[in-house]
Order: structure tokens, then sequence, then C-alpha cells
């Protein structure tokens, strides 16, 4: 069964129809790519998927079950987890405490736990922080945990996003441009962390302009463009699309 | 555990000053410490809602004004004439009802004032909590006005209603017996008792409430305010938490209604008034927002001060003029480690002419 | 209800419908040059009919009531300048806090300078028993001066927004910032005139309305929210509607009279504020996805 399930999808915004007739399914254990030009629709169709605004039409599953039209932080708690295009740090906590929100949906402690600071709300707060220090660790920035998330270097601040995304220990991963405004070193070491993430059993889909990154890590590559999809196959057999090679001649043409 | 440090201290500079108030025979100035202990516990659970949970209230008068209003009428109110009703007979053999001698020797029958202190904070609580349902959906400029316009009708309403006294308000509230021996009340033999017994409530709430801040909700709370999508994604159900804060914050203000009012042996409409509610958010935005200690220290200074008479005539105006100054110049409070440098920058701005 | 009660229970309601649909309007404007709502906007029309009266022992009446408008229209500039102008992005909380702040301080020199006494403009034409027939009730004929100055103040600035250069300006301003500033148009500037604007229509508004409502340092507030009701009746931003809804709520409040109590009056307005925020938010005349396209 289809991780991720995605039916006849729309989305409009007033006239513009963003997301127009979206179909695919993410298999458990894949890494899949959404990829199209600027303005395709890719960031609209995550907000979809991950609730930020319920599609206008057509169904969205996960896990078997319909998540279309539920609130995001219910989409959130049955494993699915994403990073933002343009990076989403709380402001005034620091890197860890960014990544101890990602362990919201993992804990339970309340109103009222919080405010007696019970024994059983001690150790479940120890718990958030080691393991979302070792969140830090496996970036690379345990290192840069005290510090104020907003005012680190924008590299580090995507691995802190990507880190707090981890650490709700998803199911799936939605990935918005992991590696833009990296170098190529980050670059590189974003691919290899994919890869590894991957292997421990979390579902990854990506949406990513960087296409070397593209073809290295992913499975399969589903193509937007004005919202519609283009194409859905293999990186090699992608590359050889020609109404995808036309699309992005067209782009680079246009952009360059 | 640096935490509790200024728990502590705080313990020690309340004990200090009721010594030193002792010692000088300056024991009226606890009367005022007294009140001021209570209307912190209203800014610092609207310093909850603010400075974490990121929501301005405009009506936090209200629901302190419900809290006494309830009170208050629930423990002066004879209910001699419906003393054959079946619900009041078991309120009375539920020993919720007591029976007392007025001015001319006439046996009257009111509620007691635990029974109505909670049924007061509850009825608070109750009213948070429908009134933040719809509320809370609603942002800026609205939901100032939303909270405003609750805060007026509750005024209205306590100036209309004979029951509650209409402009003169509730006199003759008698005391609150906490325990035996532990009265509210504003008797001068009991003054001591009450600074300690108002403190005490002060520094409960701070360590409840410094606990929760830093606990997952807090934590939660602190997220909303900084990007409340990116908190909605990591599934921290903000519609939630908003309301479970701002039902807190309420019942705090009406905890604080009740005490003052048992305190102060009865209460007017003006508790209830716009300039209440605009006051509490003043003193939260000069703590700072987010900053529980912040607002507390504020809030006793200022309302001190108030409260001797220090402002004279100019009271509303000062603390009109605070806000906007403090907005202006400060707008992430006096009490912050970077104000020094916030107000430099300002000048160095300044200097420089209009940017 | 017998026709001339109900003809002068229409006629009332359509006075402060116009008067409160004025508020809304002052709130409007300042609102689609910067995004903010003024709190302060009911001071306006406190100043204006304060000055007015003071100035009306000295100069005859219609000179006094133009000096109150330039005046207050002078405090509005000032007030923008001092406070406002100067602010870089100011949050929206800030902006709210900064207002309510300036509410309080104008209320406050008002009480020190005129007291707490209840003051009126006399009446414009004839005195407080004149009457005129309309529709067979008897009604005072400074309604028909409130409902004549307010209309007339309502044609106006539409014809402004529309054929003037700087009202065009200013609409450019609301519309694209960005864009308005490219084309040379200085949008600080435009704020300023918003603000003087907003400040002299309240204060006409403030004028014509003192003989039959009185004026007193602390009837800001209370018309603030009603002309914060009405402008989020009409959908925030949207100033003809506002007209519309601010003659809904007079007439419903005016109406209310014979069921409630006077003094539930007010809650009449905000409870309707409250169900219109709680169900439409976007007004009842606004479409929800063009709440956000701010257009006089
Ligand atoms: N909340 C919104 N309201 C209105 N229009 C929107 C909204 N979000 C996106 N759009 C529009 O939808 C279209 C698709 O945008 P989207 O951000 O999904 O593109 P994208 O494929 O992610 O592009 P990029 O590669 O630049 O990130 C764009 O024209 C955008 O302006
Ligand atoms: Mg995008």
């Amino acid at each position: 069964m289809a991780l991720l399930e995605l039916t006849h999808v729309h989305k409009r915004f007033g006239g513009l129809h963003a997301v127009n007739d979206v179909s695919f399914a993410v298999q458990p254990g894949q890494i899949k790519a959404v990829i199209g030009p600027n303005g395709a629709g890719k960031t609209t169709l995550f907000n979809c998927i991950a609730g930020t605004f319920p599609p206008s039409e057509g169904s969205v599953h996960f896990n078997g079950q319909p998540i279309e039209g539920l609130e995001p932080h219910r989409i959130a708690s049955r494993g699915l987890s994403r990073t933002f295009q343009n990076i989403k740090l709380y402001p005034g906590l620091t890197a860890l405490e960014n990544v101890m929100i990602g362990r919201h949906c993992r804990s339970r402690a309340g109103f009222w736990a919080g405010m007696l600071r019970l024994p059983s709300t001690f150790r479940e707060e120890r718990e958030i922080r080691e393991r979302s220090l070792e969140y830090l660790e496996l970036l690379g920035i345990a290192d840069l945990a005290d510090s104020e998330a907003t005012s680190l270097a924008f590299g580090q601040q995507r691995a802190v996003e990507f880190a707090r995304a981890l650490a709700a220990e998803p199911t799936l991963l939605l990935l918005d441009e992991p590696a833009a405004g990296l170098n190529i070193y980050e670059t590189a070491e974003v691919a290899r962390l994919i890869t590894t993430i991957r292997d421990r059993g979390i579902t990854v889909l990506l949406v990513e302009h960087d296409m070397s990154l593209v073809m290295d890590i992913s499975d399969e590559i589903v193509v937007l463009s004005f919202g519609q999809k283009i194409a859905e196959d293999t990186p090699h057999n992608i590359q050889q699309n020609t109404e995808v090679i036309r699309i992005y001649l067209g782009e680079d043409d246009a952009a360059d | 555990m640096a935490r509790y440090l200024p728990l502590a201290l705080l313990a020690i500079v309340v004990i200090v000053v009721q010594q030193i108030a002792q010692w000088s025979d300056a024991t009226y100035y606890l009367t005022q410490l007294t009140m001021t202990a209570y209307y912190s516990l209203v800014i610092v659970g609207l310093c909850l809602l603010m400075g974490y949970a990121g929501q301005i209230s405009l009506g936090h008068a209200g629901f302190f004004a419900i809290g006494g209003y309830l009170s208050a009428m629930l423990t002066t109110h004879d209910l001699m004439p419906y003393q054959g009703n079946a619900l009041f007979k078991a309120l009375g053999s539920l020993g919720l009802l007591v029976h007392q001698q007025d001015l001319f020797g006439a046996s009257v029958l009111h509620v007691t004032p635990w029974a109505a202190c909670i049924a007061a904070v509850l009825t608070a609580a109750l009213i948070a909590f429908c009134l933040g349902i719809p509320v809370l959906k609603l942002k800026g400029h609205y939901l100032a006005m939303a909270t405003l316009g609750f805060g007026i009708i509750i005024f209205r309403v306590a100036l209309a209603t004979p029951l509650f006294g209409e402009a003169d308000g509730i006199s003759e509230v008698p005391g609150f017996t906490l325990l035996p021996g532990l009265t509210v009340s504003g008797d001068f033999a009991a003054r001591t008792s009450n600074y300690y017994i108002a403190w005490g409530m002060v520094l409960l709430t701070m360590l409840l409430l410094s606990q929760l801040i830093h606990s997952r909700i807090g934590r939660a709370l602190r997220a909303i305010h900084g990007s409340e999508e990116a908190a909605r994604a990591m599934g921290v159900d903000t519609a939630r938490y908003k309301l479970q804060t701002f039902v807190l914050s309420a019942v705090l203000a009406a905890v604080a209604g009740v005490f003052l009012t048992h305190f102060n042996g009865g209460l007017g409409p003006s508790e209830a008034g716009i300039m209440k509610s605009v006051r509490y958010v003043a003193i939260v935005a000069i703590g700072g927002m987010a900053n529980l200690w912040g607002a507390l220290i504020m809030g006793v200074v200022l309302n001190f001060l108030s409260l001797r008479g220090f402002f004279g005539t100019y009271d509303d105006a000062v603390f009109g003029a605070i806000l906007i100054v403090i907005m202006l110049f400060a707008p992430h409070g006096l009490l912050h480690r970077g104000i020094l440098r916030e107000l430099k920058n300002l000048f160095r701005k300044n200097g420089h002419g209009p940017a | 209800m017998a026709p001339e009660l109900f003809v002068q229970y229409l006629m009332a309601g359509v006075t402060y419908g116009f008067i409160y649909a004025i508020v809304a309007i002052g709130f409007n404007i300042i609102y689609n040059t910067t995004g903010i709502i003024n709190f302060a906007q009911g001071e306006f029309v406190m100043l204006g009919g304060m000055l007015a009266i003071s100035l009306n022992g000295l100069v005859p009446l219609p000179v006094a009531i133009a000096l109150a408008v330039a005046i207050t229209m002078l405090i509005g500039a000032l007030l923008e300048i001092t406070f406002i102008r100067w602010l870089d992005r100011p949050s929206v909380l800030r902006m709210i806090i900064i207002t309510i702040g300036l509410s309080i301080l104008i209320r406050e020199v008002a009480l020190h300078v005129w007291g707490e006494s209840v003051r009126a403009l006399p009446y414009f034409s004839g005195n407080e028993i004149t009457t005129i027939a309309v529709l067979g009730a008897r009604v005072s004929p400074q309604i028909l001066w409130v409902i004549g100055a307010c209309s007339l103040m309502v044609g106006t600035l539409s014809l402004f927004f529309r054929y003037t250069l700087l009202g065009q300006e200013m609409r450019a301003c609301a519309a694209n910032r960005m864009a308005a500033t490219l084309c040379g148009i200085n949008p600080r500037n435009m704020v300023t005139f918003s603000f003087m604007l907003s400040a002299g229509i309240g204060a006409l508004a403030g004028c014509v309305m003192s003989p039959i409502t009185s004026t007193e340092y602390s009837i800001g507030t209370g018309l603030a929210i009603k002309g914060f009701t009405v402008a989020i009746l009409g959908g925030l931003g949207n100033s003809m509607a506002a007209v519309a809804a601010g003659l809904l709520l007079g007439i419903i409040e005016a109406f209310s009279v014979s069921v409630l109590p006077l003094a539930f009056q007010d809650a009449i307005a905000i409870t309707i504020l409250l169900i219109i925020l709680f169900v439409r938010p976007h007004g009842l005349f606004g479409r929800k996805d063009a709440a956000g396209l701010k257009e006089f």
C-alpha cells in the first residue's frame, strides 16, 4: 500500500489554478522528488498535503487514511513532518529548543503537568532534551545547541530545521528545497543525510531545484508545470523526457 | 535551578519589607502592598497570554470584575426570601449557606465565601472558554476590538444591574476565611496576615507559571508566538493552547478579583472599566511582554505608586504616556538585557535624521 | 407602533447612523494608507465638538466650527508626525498600543482643559424646541443638519478620492505602497494626510452632532467602538459600505430603545460587533477573498 496517495488534487487561489489535477503515490521507503519551474505549484502541493490549507478538490491519503482538510497539527501527529522553503524557525528560542518543539507530538505533558512539574513531566522533559540533542548531533550542530536559532548562519538554520523535522520521528518527511542557498559541500552533505534517513526507514518527498542532487538520490520524480503533472518516472527516464527538457530549457532561456 | 532563585529572592524581599514596615511603624503601607499583590496576579496572567501566547486582551478587567462582583453579590445578597425553595434547601444542607445577623439584628442568609469564590472563578473560566473559542480565531486589531468589546459589555452590565449595585457597586462584603484563623479581610488586626496571604498567592502563581513557561506547553506557546505556521506543522495544537492560556489568565484575574473584593470589603464598576484593562496591558508591555518577572516588577512599582496617589489626578494620563513612550522607544520593555543597546541604536538612528 | 413614533425613531437612527459612518470612514482612511486601526479616532470627534464649543463664545458659530475642524486636523497631523511617522515597520500590536495610548492622552488633556461637564453647541437653526415636520413626525432641524453635513462629507470624499491628484495618490498608496513610491509618491506624506483627513471629518461630525447629543471629554471610546463596528460591518476599508452599515446600526439602536433599557444600548453595538467578527470578519458586504484588497 502506498504511504501517501494524492488523487486529483486541485488548489485554486481566486482565479489562479496553482495545483491542477495532480495524482501520484509515494511508496514506503522511497525518496521521491517533485520538480518544476518556479511557480509551478510545488510548495502549494506540499501545503495541501501538510494541511496548511485544504485542497480545493481531490483527496490525500496518508497510511490509507484520508487527511485532506485535517488541521496541520493532526496530520503532524500522524507521522508527517516537514521543512519550509523559506526557513521558519522560532525566534527567541535556542537551536535546541527549536528541535525540542519537533518532539511536541511525541510527548504528552499538558498544562497542569507543566505547572506542577510532576516527576513524570520531569522525566519526559529530560527525554525530550536528550533525543533533541541526538538529532542536533546527527546534523553536526550539537555545539550550537544554546545559540539563538534565528541568529545562526543560513546553512546552520537549515540544519536546525532539518533536525526539528526529524525529531518528530516522522514516517514521511516533506523537504521543501533542502539545498536552496547551500554551497556544494553543504549540498553534498544534505544528499548524504537524506539517504541516511531513508535508510533509517523514513520515506522522503522532496522539492528541489538542484538537478544533480535530485537525479542522484531520488527513486522517482514527479514533474509539475503550471500546476499540472506532466511526467512521473525514474530519474533516468525523466532525463530523456522531451517534454520535461523543453520546459527546463525554456525556463533556462527565460532565467538567464 | 536558576529558575527558583528569583522566587527565593522574592520571598525574602516580601519578608524583609514586612519587617521593615513593622519596625518603622509604617504598616499602613502593607495595605497598598496587599492590593498591589492582587493586581499583580492579573498582570502575570495577562503576561502569559500576551507575551507567551501572543494574544492581546483589552478585556481583562472584565474577568477581574466577574470574579469580584459574583463573589461580592453571592456573599452579600440576602437569600432569606428563597429559603423555602428546594434548591436553596439543598445548598443549605451542603453547608454552602450561612445565617448571619444584619446591622439591624434581622437574620439574613448568604452563600459562604468559599462557595461564592468557587462559583465566581468557575463562571469566569466558563465565560473565558465560551468567549475564547471564537475570539481567539481573530488576530491583531480584530482581537483587540473584540476583547475591548467584551470588557465594555461587562462594565455596562455592572453599571446597569441593580443586583450589582449599579454605579455604587457592592459594599459590606464579609471577610473570606480561608482556614480557621486566616481571613481575607480589611480588618486592621489582620493586616499582616493578609499581606502574607496576598504575597503567598503571588509566589505560588509565579512558581507555577515559571514552571509552565519552561515546560513542553510553555515552549509550544513561545513557538506559536514566533511562527504559528511552523508550530502547527510540528504538531502544536495552537487553537487549544491559546484557549487554555486564555482561560488560565482569566482564572487568575477572577481569583484576584475575588480576593481583592473580600480584602477591600467591596468593589465598584470602575474595577471593570476599560482604563483598568488598558492599564494591565500597559504594565505587561512595559515589563517586556514575554517576561513574567518584568511584568511583576513593573506591576508592583506602578500599581503601588498609583495606589499611593503618587500620580494624583494624572493617574490615567501617566499610564497613557508610559504606554506611548515605551512602545515608541523600547518596544521590548524596560527590563531586558538589550535595553541599553536598543536605546543607543535609537539615538544613533535619530542622529542621522529620519531614515 | 404609531407612524409618527416610527418616523421619529427612524430619523434618530439615521442621524446616529451617519455619525457612526463618518467615524468608520475615518478608520478606513487611515487603515487604507497604513494598515493600522487608529484607536484614537473617537477622540477627534470629541475634540472637534469641544473646540467649537469653546471658540463659539469668541467668534461666530460657522467660524468656530471651521476653526475647530482646522485645529483638529492640525492635531491629527502633529500626532502622526510625532508618534507614527518615524517608526520603521512597527508591529500591529505596537500600533494598537500606541494609538490606545494616544486616545488616553487626548482624553486626559481634554479632561484637564474642559473638565467633566457636559457641553453642547447651540442649535444651528432655531433652538431645542424648534421642530419641523418630516413625514408627519416632528423632528429637530438639527437632524437635517447632521444628515446633510454627513452626506456632503461622504460625497465630497468620494469625489476627492476619485478625481483629485492627492486623492488618487492616496489610493495608489493604499493599493500598492511600493509601486506608489516608485512613481514618486511619498507614502509618509500620504499617511500624514490620511490622519489630517480623518481628524477633519471626525471633528466636523463632532460639531454637527453636538447640539443633539452633547459633548463631553469621554465620548470618544464609545464612538470608536461603534465606528469600528460599522467599519467591520461594511468590510474594513470599504467606505461606501460603511455608510450603509452605519445606517443599519443606527436604526437598530434607535428601535432597540423601545424594547431594551437605555443602559444596554451600547451593548447592542458590541454584540453585533462580536457576532460579525465571529461569523463574517470580512463584513456584510465584502467578499471573503476581496477582504485582502484594500481599495477605498
Ligand atoms: N497563499 C497563496 N495565495 C495566493 N496565491 C498563492 C499562494 N501560495 C502560492 N500562490 C501562487 O501559486 C503559484 C504556485 O506557487 P508555489 O509557491 O506553489 O510555487 P513553487 O512551485 O513552490 O515555486 P518555487 O520554485 O518558486 O518555490 C504561484 O503563482 C504563487 O504566486
Ligand atoms: Mg516553492
